[in-house]
């Protein structure tokens, strides 16, 4: 979890987090990429409708933000990347701009897996978990459900971290 | 397999091009900007993003994100239409689910 110190954000990560953060974010950037599909949920989340009565009006928007909207979104992604140990666990040390944009890539990472998770309002994301381990505690429910409790934790950590 | 984030990759859909919009003049009708609730964004996320982008102060943007958290939606700009369309550009880099209406 992130801390402060002086004018840096700073987070110990063992290798398994590493990893974790690695795989989401490049799975971000494919998603974004050669994965980009505009029937995905997760791309309707991503890049929201802004005129819901104006079909018109909304395709012309996003005509004109979609790229700009996408590169960004790729580039905060690309931030985590950037920033994380080459190999194993260690130190990650983040200026106010990393920060801002990790935060920014932490979200559209829980964003995507709340998609794809089905969580809505009333989920409780720790009985969610519980029934899940309790069906197959080997399943990818369980490890994504656990990835996203995990960043949740880390954004907001990072958060504090950021305006303290 | 797919990964995580279940990464499909169907081909691209191009939208259908509709170049006959209708022009109504809109100088003196003031449109808004409208953040929606949702499941995933964390409060004290909406909040930063608010003072952030808008310059609000804590007190307000802290308003304003609960008013979208119990209310469902909030409107949080209002002006000429293509300053709105640049906030919800800027809402949607940070991940919040923003439309755009006239007031």
């Amino acid at each position: 979890m992130f801390r402060r110190d002086g004018e840096h954000c700073v987070a110990r990560f063992a290798p398994d987090e590493v990893n974790v953060l690695r795989k989401v974010a490049a799975e971000v950037v494919a998603l974004l990429t050669d994965g980009f599909d505009r029937n995905d949920p997760v791309v309707d989340r991503l890049f929201p409708d802004v005129y819901p009565d104006r079909p018109e009006d909304s395709a012309e928007y996003r005509r004109l933000t979609e790229g700009e909207l996408k590169t960004s979104k790729i580039d905060q992604a690309g931030a985590i990347l950037a920033t994380l140990p080459a190999s194993g666990g260690g130190e990650v040390k983040l200026d106010t701009e990393s920060a801002e944009a990790w935060l920014r890539a932490l979200n559209d990472v829980r964003l995507a897996l709340g998609v794809r998770l089905n969580i809505h309002d009333e989920t409780s994301l720790e009985s969610e978990l519980d029934d899940a381990v309790m069906r197959d505690p080997t399943s990818s429910r369980v490890f994504q459900l656990s990835v996203y409790a995990y960043l949740g934790y880390l954004q907001e950590s990072l958060l504090d971290a950021l305006v303290s | 397999m797919r990964g995580m984030l279940g990464v499909m990759t169907a081909p691209q859909v191009i939208p259908v091009q509709t170049p006959d919009v209708e022009e109504v003049p809109e100088h003196d009708r003031p449109w808004v900007t409208i953040v929606w609730n949702d499941p995933v964004n964390l409060m004290s996320y909406v909040t930063w993003v608010f003072q952030k982008l808008f310059g609000y102060s804590r007190e307000r943007a802290e308003q304003l994100m609960l008013d979208v958290h119990y209310k469902g939606k909030a409107v949080v700009s209002s002006g000429a239409r293509e300053r709105m369309e640049y906030d919800a550009a800027q809402l949607h880099g940070h991940g919040l689910w923003a439309t755009i209406d006239h007031s």
